[in-house]
């Protein structure tokens, strides 16, 4: 439920951009989300459709490019991604990760004309 | 002529700068403040029912409520002996944002408080994406919801400051391996303050309540 506030935020940094650019229109939008960041594509494209009617980035394409989970063990320091059951160390079982990935979820680029 | 505009902004940055406004704000009142999230029903109206006349006499205190609609939890801090009481009703929002809390702000004298508590809207999914401005976060977890909640919400269990296991009367009831719950939370948020209590006994609220207490003395 929280993607309709953030395709709205995204909306906002594309169209504030590319009124920076002086463009006419925004036809492509490139998003990086990590598999950790709890956010739902289809939710997102939904949402877009209604509220990017009648501006500039009505027609515009949304990407994803995802990210895995990636942990690091701070005990023997291997990395992995961790499964749905279990997040410990497949190495050494060890607790305590790091995120090394996963967390990500950003605009970083729009294309326009 | 198509042209590629590299932007790389996080997508919340917008909340984040206000909840930085709303920190600013709260550090200049001295205030110490907590955000409580949880799914609905594991006890986060109930730990704040049960922890406010521990504190009576001791901090003053300011609760805000988020909630989807209804003002049942803020009648209740009230009446628990909060110094002060505000509901946000989110209508419809799953979460309480950093430009709602702002609004509560404004209509508290955040002077006269040396706590605030707020309590977020029951879930365990979008809250932990909106950074409020407050100093610590707090999840409140309950033995009935099962052990496997670190496994599946890990970005709320990652981000959390302090974590209360609530309803720790009930483990001789209920199929729950406190080394899987406790496991899942060491890997994602080493070393985490938890405090297992029961609102319903009592049990183990001192620890909390003297956390609060420290915290808000600092």
């Amino acid at each position: 439920m929280h993607e309709l506030p953030i395709t709205q935020s995204l909306l906002k940094i594309a169209l504030d951009h590319a009124e920076k650019a002086d463009a006419k229109r925004i036809t492509d939008l490139h998003i990086v989300m990590g598999e950790l960041a709890s956010m739902v594509d289809d939710s997102i494209q939904f949402y877009w459709e209604i509220i990017a009617k009648d501006t500039i980035a009505e027609k515009a394409t949304l990407h994803f490019r995802r990210i895995p989970a990636e942990l690091q063990c701070m005990t023997c320091f291997h990395k992995y991604h961790p499964t749905d059951r279990e997040l410990v160390c497949p190495q050494c079982h060890g607790v305590g990760a790091k995120v090394i990935a996963g967390e990500e979820f950003a605009l970083e680029s729009i294309d326009v004309e | 002529m198509s042209q590629n505009i590299p932007i790389v902004e996080n997508i919340l940055n917008a909340n984040d700068r206000l909840a930085q406004e709303n920190r600013t704000r709260i550090d200049s009142a001295g205030v110490f403040s907590i955000n409580i999230m949880a799914s609905p029903g594991a006890g986060k109206t109930s730990l704040i029912e049960k922890t406010l006349p521990l504190l009576k006499g001791k901090l003053r205190v300011a609760t805000i409520d988020g909630d989807i609609a209804t003002s049942i939890d803020a009648d209740r801090a009230a009446a628990a002996g909060a110094n002060a009481a505000i509901q946000i009703n989110t209508g419809g929002d799953c979460h309480l944002d950093a430009v709602m809390l702002r609004g509560a702000l404004e209509q508290l004298d955040l002077t006269q408080f040396d706590l605030l508590i707020v309590e977020n809207v029951g879930n365990l999914v979008c809250p932990a994406n909106f950074k409020l401005g407050t100093h610590k976060t707090v999840l409140v977890a309950s033995i009935p919801e099962g052990d496997d909640k670190p496994y599946k919400y890990p970005g709320t269990y990652r981000g959390v400051d302090a974590l209360v296991i609530n309803k720790v009367d009930l483990l001789p009831y209920v199929e729950f391996r406190m080394d899987y719950f406790e496991r899942g939370v060491q890997v994602l948020n080493p070393g985490v303050t938890t405090f297992p209590l029961s609102c319903r006994t009592g049990e183990g609220l001192d620890i909390w309540v003297n956390w609060l207490i420290e915290n808000s003395k600092k």
